[in-house]
């Protein structure tokens, strides 16, 4: 996120919310948008589902899955129609504002809403009430990013907030509602193949050098293979061993056979785990890590917020401290790691990673940062960490516009294959509910799949509310239980992804988006039937 | 600026500032029970009544309501205050289910605290008590309307902080309860079992199911932490009793002040010590395709020499490790160095794009 | 049709004017609450029925007007006397009409003018041929009434005809929206609803707000029972509230209001429901109201029948479709009212007053009541008095006047005991009142509120004990239950008078209910909770000595608290015929034939059927 969730939660005056259901996904910040709009905030509402928020929306774009840059795109040509752009952000902080002009020049709001499917006057009204408010943040989750298209989506949402210079200011911003409690640190520690710390390019000069400096080994100066990308390269035999720390691909990837398959062909497979998850299951060895209450340490949320988890309790038996355990096969495979605390560990993160310089657990912990947390950059020790981004100044200097045309999704129903299924999360499960099947409360009251169909295909198919259905795609077939309402737009279907019986990613597609490798999980196009 | 002294001690405030805030700046505790800072003050639980002179005219009101003035004396603990607190105590003794050993919320009531603090050993009324049952059709937490002193604490929280409205005051006079629409029964409405409600209750009207397995005294530690669940970074307390965690509540953090959602109160701390844990090295037995149990020595040196051997016959790229998204920085940042430092790969990458 | 332009309203006057006059007789039949009850809708019926043929005879002389009218009126005020039918031009007016005498009203008094005279009210000797000589009407002020009973109330061209409107024409034309509130405020105006708060400097501060969106709000939750004022003006001039609300709207740049009518009142809610259509069609609500650019839109709420929601932050949460809930002041309902914006709060009495006052002037209506309640108030007067009705007297009548003079004094010459005034939140006033001028402020000292003008008047058969436990009852009911001394206090104090009318009251329980009312009046939240106790204090103060007696010789002296009743048989009355024994449900009486009988006290379960068959005037109660 640009911006806090305090500040355009309760700073703006009205709220775009783009592929996000906080009320279910990130519940606190639900309340807060709820708080808003109790305020007397707009809210619009761009999504394919009737979400409970769209009761209280302005206006609810209720567009089809898969054309977010269209929107976009229809959003900034009607700013530049109706002259609603702020021309000074433009000029003082944006560059290639003019190609950006041309790419949005035939995206008439009549054209847009066909794409759509969505009313023209009402995306006028939207553009015009996110262009005149003061101050408006875009919130938005992965409705945008999981498409193949959803590098692209983002960027265009970046557009749309600079064109009408919505951004380094309070109450504005882009703000990706982050998914797991630490991705947003998982991303900044440099688990990625291209970038270490706080990322720092590989393919950047001296950045490799200045790690194997002070890590004190040569290094791989070759970019790595995306996890998305490392599937195929299993079972074309190029990756033959893999570690996967607490991670279940197997249910949370798309192409469930695939992701299987892959695993089975390596050679040597090692799981950090809590529990036999469905990818344990297929490993040589498990190693037995420590849950968030076990351990000291930190996360980063998605304010860019890091923030102290601290051990509470121990449990019976022989785990370990994951960072132990990481330390020992580095020691055994002859990498001489000598065993650090937690708080040792995020000192030399702050050593090597810039934006970390000022952050350690004795600052966290200190009543100066009061238990607020740093917000990154934080450059050094007396930095207050940066709560809005760039203000007066973008990080690469001025804005730049990156226009992206339209592209329709990668797999779109066709006639053996007729309906549009989007996946999501519901409000009482986790992913993949490895944590949250763990409280009897929480299966009593969602214990069980199920796929949100539209009135008009159920009778169609003759499938009544609450009866079990096989769902099909090119990939697979499940079986879950039918809910039928008006939720979903008609050709349209919804199912979440934490279940194992009736996992829905036995169906997704794995059409990855061309930029981060992201899958393409809110569209596949799938069949429905009565469960025989 | 306005002046006031408060108890003797001179106060100056900004215009609008209600004597209770100006009270809190000058240090000083005036007892409520139904009000929430930051909300409109319900005004409701009359137990935080002050004594004002102000041009030698004396008025008895409530501090959450009433602005401040220019000259205010104020007097937090008069004896016509305290007159006051304790007749507004005595009333709600009269209508509170006064069975406090077997009450979850004993040691950790509000009511009781008050009434202990102005003396207040049992009600002087005799009379009706309300005898509505006892509503346990939420999964997490329940609701006895014989402890409910009607503070509306949860009901403002609900609708106000929450946003949520699922319920509020049903019928009239004596017969009030909180309920959930249409039935009075909190599960059929359109709760979320948050529990920001439980969180507010100031008796054991509300209580957690889970607060039967221990007393507020027994408590050995409480760790603030950050919930394990999604990127908004809510702060909580883990509850510990006898090494285990034992109860979940929302801490004042910049991003859920003091707010939690029904993951993160319910359904974040069973799983830490289940029975399906994991809780030794485990190597599959190629024979029977069976886990075994082994020693960490024995699962570490299989581990490395197997990565050894694939590093040294294929070169560090035919191994790969992925981090998780929902472990600790620390933790992600020791497995990438694995990775690159160890295995000799750049092929790490996280759960950030499934 | 829609009126565009006051020139357009004063040539439909004129023509709905000579419409009215073109009639050669108008039979005006009651239809307020009291006269619908006694049968007024099938002397209507009956009416209509027997004129109908006149009616076509006549159309071609009027074009379509008939000559003969027979009309429904609001409350004409005589309720004990319904149904009520006045006939004009004669100035009739029949009393305790029946179906069987409509044929010969037709026949003598339509066809030809002759009085019916049996149906004219008497009193004793004195026949009245007219209302106004009834001393009941004829002390009388009414202003706010002053259409009631004399109109169509579901005729707007009536209320044209009779001058309705042309207030809101003179707000609109002559006047700017500061000099309609400086108009109302020079009046002294006060809030009718309760408190009396002057309503000119109520909308002042609504006109001072910063926020431009405003609303008007009218509380008909008229809620006291035996209070029916208000009812009788949204059913019987429907018109007069609106104009006065849309007067208010002018003068505070509002652009929509609001009424809150109670669920009890079906017939107010129909005629505002046609009077506002009628208005709406008129152009006299909407846009561009007589085409002066002034907008208003009147919205109509039905309450659940909460007294509570008669409290002004209750009532603006309940339109909101919230519980209605008072909440904590400030802010005050001119600065954050309905939907959070700037709102006039006033009742209907209140807005009533409006139009005349914009008419004739502030100077003119400070002529009326007392120096600080300028104008009239109108009253229910009900209970124990021979007239029961709904009047309108200038502020500062006695109670003496009112209860004598108008009222005819009490039922079957009983003796004075005390009036309930301001219903269940109010107070006692008991004979040292009876010469007091009644205003709001005189209430006041006399702890009691004039409420909405609910006057409920009590003899000696009234045990003030149980007139105290049959509010505190209402109350305690009608609690919101928001704080704690309103919802548990009421019921602690209702508890105690329960104990004590039961025959098992302590002398130390009339401490803990001083202390605990005292208590209540103190520290309830809002003016429900403030005021509940005011029954029970000014009972405990005034008829002590009855509370007293209640518990320590267990007696009440109304006989009217059963566990206290003691039936008696007078051993020299009785003659032993045995009636008494076995007219006894539980075989409570014994005693041989020809010889005084005794009740058993402690089998008798009180219920008076001994007395009720006793030949011999020999049973009593002690």
């Amino acid at each position: 996120m640009t911006n806090t969730i305090y500040d355009i939660t309760h700073e703006s005056d009205a709220i775009m919310l783009v592929g996000s259901n906080p009320e279910e996904a990130h519940p606190v910040i639900g309340m807060q948008v709820r708080q808003a709009v109790a305020r007397g905030a707009k809210l619009i509402v761009v999504d394919p589902r009737d979400i409970d928020l769209s009761k209280k929306a302005t206006i609810h774009l209720k567009l089809r899955p898969g054309t977010n840059v269209a929107f976009a795109n229809g959003l900034m040509h009607i700013f530049i129609e109706e002259g609603l752009v702020d021309q000074k952000f433009i000029e003082e902080r944006t560059e290639n504002f003019e190609a950006m002009k041309e790419m949005v020049k035939d995206y008439t709001p009549e054209k847009v809403a066909e794409i759509c499917q969505i009313d023209a006057d009402q995306l006028r009204e939207a553009a015009r009430i996110y262009a005149t408010a003061n101050r408006a943040p875009i919130m938005y989750c992965l409705g945008v990013t999981e498409h193949h298209t959803g590098t692209e989506g983002v960027m265009s949402l970046s557009n749309v907030a600079m064109m009408v210079g919505k951004i380094g200011r309070p109450g504005c911003g882009v703000n990706p509602i982050r998914g797991q409690n630490n991705v947003q640190g998982a991303c900044d520690m440099g688990a990625s193949p291209n970038q270490f710390t706080g990322y720092q390019n590989i393919a950047a000069p001296g950045i490799v050098e200045k790690f194997e400096e002070a890590w004190g080994v040569k290094l791989n100066h070759e970019i790595g293979t995306k996890a998305t990308d490392c599937f195929p390269k299993m079972i074309s035999g190029d990756i033959k061993g893999l570690l996967i720390f607490g991670e279940d691909p197997v249910r949370t990837d798309p192409n469930t056979h695939h992701v299987i398959k892959a695993l089975e062909s390596l050679d040597f497979f090692v799981v950090d785990e809590l529990f036999m998850t469905e990818t344990a299951k297929l490993a040589d060895v498990i190693l037995p890590g420590r849950s968030y209450a076990e351990k000291e340490g930190t996360f980063t949320n998605t304010e860019r917020r890091v923030q102290r988890v601290r051990k509470a309790v121990e449990i019976a038996g022989e785990t370990r401290p994951d960072t132990w355990i990481f330390t020992e096969i580095m020691n055994r495979m002859g990498y001489p790691q000598p065993h650090l605390t937690p708080a040792q560990i995020m000192d030399e993160i702050a050593s090597v990673t810039p934006s970390f310089a000022g952050i350690s657990h004795e600052r966290l912990d200190s009543e100066e940062v009061g238990g607020k947390g740093l917000q990154w950059p934080c450059i050094s020790k007396d930095h207050p960490g940066t709560p809005i981004m760039h203000v007066g100044k973008f990080a690469r200097g001025l804005g730049y516009f990156r226009p992206a045309a339209y592209k329709p999704s990668a797999e779109l129903p066709d006639e053996e294959y007729p309906l549009l299924m989007m996946t999501g999360r519901i409000l009482y499960h986790y992913n993949a509910c490895a944590m949250t099947d763990k409280t009897e409360g929480i299966n009593e009251i969602a214990g069980s799949s199920f796929i949100e169909l539209n009135t008009a295909d159920a009778n169609a198919l003759g499938i009544l509310d609450g009866e079990l259905v096989s769902v099909s795609s090119r990939r697979g077939t499940i079986q879950a239980e039918a809910r039928v309402s008006g939720k979903t737009n008609k050709g349209e279907c919804w199912m979440p992804f934490h279940y194992l019986e009736g996992s829905c990613n036995w169906l997704t597609s794995d059409a990855l988006d061309g930029i981060s490798s992201t899958p393409e999980y809110k569209v596949c196009a799938v069949k429905v039937a009565k469960a025989e | 600026m306005i002046h006031l002294t408060i108890d003797g001690i001179p106060v100056e405030v900004e215009k609008g500032t209600t004597i209770l805030q100006a009270a809190k700046q000058a240090g000083i505790t005036i007892p409520t029970l139904c009000y929430i800072e930051d909300l409109l003050p319900d005004g409701s639980c009359r137990m935080c009544v002050v004594e004002v002179t102000n041009n030698g005219r004396s008025k008895i009101d409530t501090a959450c309501t009433l602005q401040v003035s220019e000259g205010d004396e104020v007097q937090t603990m008069s004896e016509k205050v305290i007159d006051s607190r304790k007749k507004t105590l005595d009333l709600l003794l009269s209508d509170h289910n006064v069975h406090c050993f077997s009450c979850e919320a004993n040691g950790d009531c509000k009511l009781q605290d008050l009434c202990f603090e102005y003396g207040l050993e049992e009600t002087s009324y005799e009379g009706e008590m309300t005898s509505l049952p006892k509503d346990e059709s939420n999964k997490f937490f329940s609701y006895d309307p014989s402890l409910c002193i009607l503070c509306h604490r949860c009901v403002n929280t609900c609708t106000e902080i929450v946003g949520r409205a699922a319920i509020d005051t049903m019928e009239r006079g004596f017969q009030s309860v909180i309920g959930a629409a249409p039935e009075k029964v909190w599960a059929e409405g359109t709760c979320e079992s948050c529990g920001n409600c439980v969180q507010a209750c100031p008796t054991g009207a509300l209580s957690m199911k889970r607060r039967k397995k221990y007393r507020a005294y027994q408590v050995d530690k409480v760790v603030r932490t950050t919930c394990p669940h999604c990127a908004t970074g809510c702060q909580m307390d883990l509850i510990v009793k006898d090494g285990k965690i034992v109860d979940v509540k929302g801490a004042d953090g910049p991003s859920n002040r003091g707010l939690l959602c029904v993951k993160g109160r319910s359904g974040s701390f069973d799983f830490v010590d289940h029975k399906t844990r994991i809780r030794h090295p485990l190597i599959k037995n190629k024979e029977t395709g069976e886990f075994e149990q082994a020693t960490w020595d024995e699962a570490l040196d299989l581990v490395a020499s197997k990565f050894s051997e694939i590093k040294t016959n294929y070169g560090g790229d035919a191994l790969a490790g992925f981090a998780c998204s929902r472990s600790t920085n620390e933790d992600i940042y020791m497995l990438q160095k694995m990775v690159r430092a160890a295995f000799g790969s750049n092929n790490t990458d996280n759960c950030a794009r499934v | 049709m829609k009126i565009t332009s006051i020139e357009a309203l004063k040539q439909h006057r004129k023509k709905v004017q000579e419409a009215v006059n073109a009639y050669t007789c108008r039979i005006l039949v009651c239809s307020g609450n009291g006269c619908m009850a006694t049968g007024a809708q099938k002397i209507y019926d009956e009416l209509s029925r027997l004129t109908a043929d006149m009616m076509q005879v006549e159309v071609e002389m009027q074009k379509d007007l008939p000559h003969v009218g027979t009309l429904k009126t609001g409350c004409q005020g005589i309720c004990e006397y319904g149904p009520l039918v006045r006939i004009e031009p004669y100035d009739y007016q029949y009393v305790k009409v029946q179906v069987e005498d409509c044929k010969e009203i037709i026949e003598e008094t339509v066809k030809n003018g002759r009085p019916v005279t049996r149906l004219f009210h008497k009193d004793g000797e004195e026949v009245y041929e007219h209302p106004m000589d009834i001393p009941f009407l004829k002390k009388q002020t009414r202003i706010v009434l002053e259409n009631c009973g004399n109109i169509d109330a579901e005729s707007i061209d009536e209320y044209i005809a009779a001058g309705g409107f042309s207030a809101l024409a003179k707000a609109i034309g002559e006047m700017t929206p500061e000099e309609v509130v400086d108009e109302v405020d020079k009046s002294g105006l006060r809030g009718r609803g309760g408190g009396g708060f002057p309503a000119g400097r109520k909308w002042k501060q609504v006109l001072r707000q910063e926020e431009k969106e405003r609303y008007i709000v009218c509380n008909g939750d008229e809620g006291d029972p035996g209070a029916f004022m208000d009812g009788s003006v949204m059913e019987g001039d429907p018109y007069k509230l609106i104009e006065g609300m849309l007067i208010a709207g002018y003068a505070v740049s509002a652009e929509n209001g609001y009424i809150y009518v109670r669920a009890e009142y079906p017939l107010s809610v129909k005629r505002l429901k046609h009077a506002m259509a009628q208005l709406e069609e008129y152009g006299l609500l909407g846009e561009n109201i007589l085409g002066s650019g002034f907008n208003f839109h009147l919205h109509l709420n039905r309450g659940a029948g909460a007294f509570v929601c008669g409290e002004g932050s209750a009532l603006t949460a309940s339109i909101e479709g919230k519980r209605g809930m008072p909440r904590v002041k400030p802010p005050r309902t001119v600065e954050k009212g309905l939907w959070e914006k700037p709102t006039v709060l006033n009742n209907v009495e209140t807005y009533a007053n409006v139009p005349k006052i914009i008419l004739k002037g502030a100077d003119w209506f400070r002529t009326i009541g007392t120096e600080g309640s300028p104008g009239t108030k109108t009253f229910s007067i009900t209970g124990a008095i021979a007239n029961t009705g709904l009047i309108e007297v200038p502020m500062g009548t006695t109670l003496r006047e009112i209860i004598y003079d108008i009222g005819g004094g009490l039922k079957g010459d009983a003796k004075f005991k005390g009036v309930q005034i301001g219903g269940p939140s109010g107070g006692c006033l008991v004979d040292k009142h009876l010469d007091q001028p009644l205003d709001f402020d005189s209430v006041k000292k006399f702890n009691a509120i004039m409420g909405s003008g609910g006057l409920v008047v009590m003899d000696e058969n009234t045990c003030m004990v149980e007139v105290a436990r049959f509010f505190m009852g209402f109350t305690q009911r009608e609690s919101c239950g928001k704080c704690g001394p309103c919802r548990i206090g009421t019921k602690r104090m209702l508890e105690i008078l329960e104990k004590i009318v039961d025959g098992k009251g302590r002398m130390e329980d009339l401490d803990k209910l001083k202390e605990t009312a005292d208590f209540v009046r103190a520290r309830s939240l809002c003016g429900l909770g403030k005021s509940a106790p005011l029954p029970v204090i000014s009972t405990l103060d005034t008829f002590r000595d009855e509370y007293i007696e209640h518990i320590q010789e267990k007696k009440c002296r109304a006989h009217v608290c059963k566990a206290l009743k003691n039936y008696v048989i007078d051993p020299d009355k009785c003659k032993g015929c045995t009636k008494c024994a076995r007219n006894c449900p539980v075989n409570a009486i014994s005693g041989n034939k020809k010889e005084a009988h005794v009740i058993d006290t402690a089998k008798c379960i009180k219920c008076g059927n001994c007395m009720n068959n006793c030949s011999f005037d020999a049973i009593s109660i002690q």
